[in-house]
């Protein structure tokens, strides 16, 4: 049996990388599937955890974390689409006001 | 065996996400995560959980990012996004982000001795996950129904082109 801390090793450095991606990248797609690898990184340490103690509530976090990602991904990326034919730019660097 | 899929996993995993790091091109980039989640559907198959594996590869390698391909094609961007520059703002944050590693990694020392004994060998079966979805956690289930509901809606509202224009 692999020892769970390696999981736990790979979640933290998952979400590590999803966080300079987040950082490093400057378009907001990217950025936004940076967001994607921090929620996967979450998954693998709530897996890790429910096979350490044995139990199902871990998977049940996971099949809700998973949903939630779903329909945040489809309005975000409506926003994202929203923004892109107001200002014919996806650079986050470029929309600086709150009013368009 | 199993120590050797885990790392071929592993290294895929995060090799994919480090090309999504490198490499500009934002359709490229979706398909580095693409593969970086179905090894990782692979990794919870080792973690024995097979169903969550088997709704890691439909709906994130699958669904979610087939709607990041569409996005992208949608916006279609012609010129394409010019390198970046060099900016202080990145070295600072890989800093920051190792700083947080260290952070992490201190805060489950501990906990990785126990983890790395405890543990059964017994197989998530999507049965007893059904079972437990349909009775303990039944108000959530629906709950999640509305909220999906509502992010379709919400979605499709916002896309909608407006009549006048």
């Amino acid at each position: 049996m692999i020892p769970g801390s390696y999981f736990l090793i790979l979640s933290i450095v998952l979400f590590i990388l999803g966080i300079i991606a987040f950082f490093a990248k400057r378009d907001l797609i990217t950025q936004f599937m940076a967001i994607e690898v921090m929620l996967n990184a979450a998954n693998l340490a709530f897996i890790t955890f429910a096979r350490a103690f044995n139990s199902l509530d871990g998977h049940i976090i996971v099949l809700f974390i998973i949903t939630v990602a779903a329909a945040e991904a489809a309005v975000g990326l409506a926003i994202i689409l929203l923004i892109f034919r107001q200002k014919e730019t996806i650079k986050s660097e470029d929309i600086k006001l709150m009013k368009g | 065996m199993a120590h050797f899929l885990f790392f071929l996993l592993a290294l895929v995993c995060v090799g994919g996400v480090l090309a999504m790091i490198f490499s500009q091109n934002q359709a490229y980039n979706a398909l580095f995560l693409v593969l970086s989640f179905a090894s990782l559907g692979g990794l919870f198959g080792l973690l024995n959980a097979p169903f969550i594996a088997v709704v890691q590869i439909i709906i994130y390698a699958g669904a979610i990012m087939v709607l990041f391909i569409f996005v992208i094609m949608m916006i279609n961007l012609r010129i394409g996004i010019p390198p970046e520059k060099k900016k202080w703002t990145i070295y600072l944050s890989v800093v920051l982000a190792l700083v947080l590693v260290a952070e992490l990694i201190l805060s489950v020392k501990g906990a990785f001795q126990g983890l790395s004994q405890s543990g059964g060998e017994e197989i998530a079966s999507p049965t007893a996950l059904g079972k437990l979805l349909f009775t303990d956690y039944l108000y959530p289930f629906e709950i999640t129904s509305v909220l999906i509901i509502a992010a379709l809606v919400g979605a499709i509202i916002l896309v909608k082109k407006k009549e006048e224009e």
